[in-house]
């Protein structure tokens, strides 16, 4: 039996190598059959957007990531679990987040994966700000009923 | 007792300051009655504030609702909803 592990939680303003992370979970064990990656990204909306400023309130940015990634490695049998946020300015086609969650089984990886973006884009302390190409300000992002939406999906009756 | 309060995105911008430390008044007990009296600080504030359902606001870096007590806060943070991700 393998312990539960403690997720992994970085927040910052570097990019992030996505293959340096899945081998950093699955390096030197033989357990893991399913690894699950989700990359966000910058779009650049039809060559409208010139970059993303996304401001975050440091500390409990971690902390309530952290928080997430805890209820996530209770609620499936994970293996591994990382989460990298970057803040700052972000150009189109720039990473902006990731998630990667091993496991024995492809369903876990999938559903945790999927349960950790629904809940940071409703939940994580992170703003995104538009920069518009033709050099105007782009206001700040609102957010989406559709989000909040997903995010409910995954509450259980007694919630 | 002094607590910290601190402004994000638009709400930051509104208010004209990342952050501030306020003395709270008596009475003001709960996270709606603080949104209440710093509506009344002034201009920006008021801008800030005038939709008060859609602050969200965490203590001690914690998620909290409106209704929440706000004795023995040290830091106060009003925000947008979130759209990180």
């Amino acid at each position: 039996m393998s312990a539960v592990p403690v997720p992994t939680v970085r927040i910052q303003r570097q990019d992030f190598d996505v293959a340096a992370e899945i081998a950093r979970l699955t390096q030197g064990r033989a357990d893991i059959g399913a690894v699950v990656t989700f990359c966000g990204l910058c779009r650049d909306e039809q060559g409208a957007l010139s970059a993303l400023e996304l401001e975050h309130y440091p500390g409990m940015a971690e902390a309530e990531i952290g928080r997430i990634a805890a209820e996530a490695a209770g609620r499936w049998p994970l293996q591994g679990l990382t989460v990298i946020h970057r803040h700052g300015t972000i150009a189109p086609g720039e990473n902006i987040v990731l998630v990667v969650a091993a496991s024995a089984h492809r369903q876990a990886a999938f559903e945790a994966a999927n349960f950790l973006m629904d809940y940071l884009k409703s939940r994580a302390p992170f703003w995104k700000k538009e920069h518009r190409a033709d050099g105007s300000e782009g206001g700040w992002v609102e957010t989406k009923e559709a989000d909040a939406q997903a995010a409910r999906r995954w509450q259980r009756p007694s919630e | 007792m002094t607590t910290r309060l601190i402004y994000f995105a638009w709400v930051r911008e509104r208010i004209g300051m990342p952050e501030e430390d306020v003395d709270l008044p008596a009475g003001i007990e709960t996270v709606a009655d603080l949104l209440r009296w710093l509506r009344s600080r002034g201009e920006g504030y008021e801008h800030a504030l005038q939709y008060p359902d859609v602050i969200r606001v965490a203590i001690n870096q914690e998620h909290v609702d409106h209704r929440e007590k706000i004795s023995g806060a040290r830091e106060i943070a009003l925000f947008p909803p979130m759209t990180g991700g």
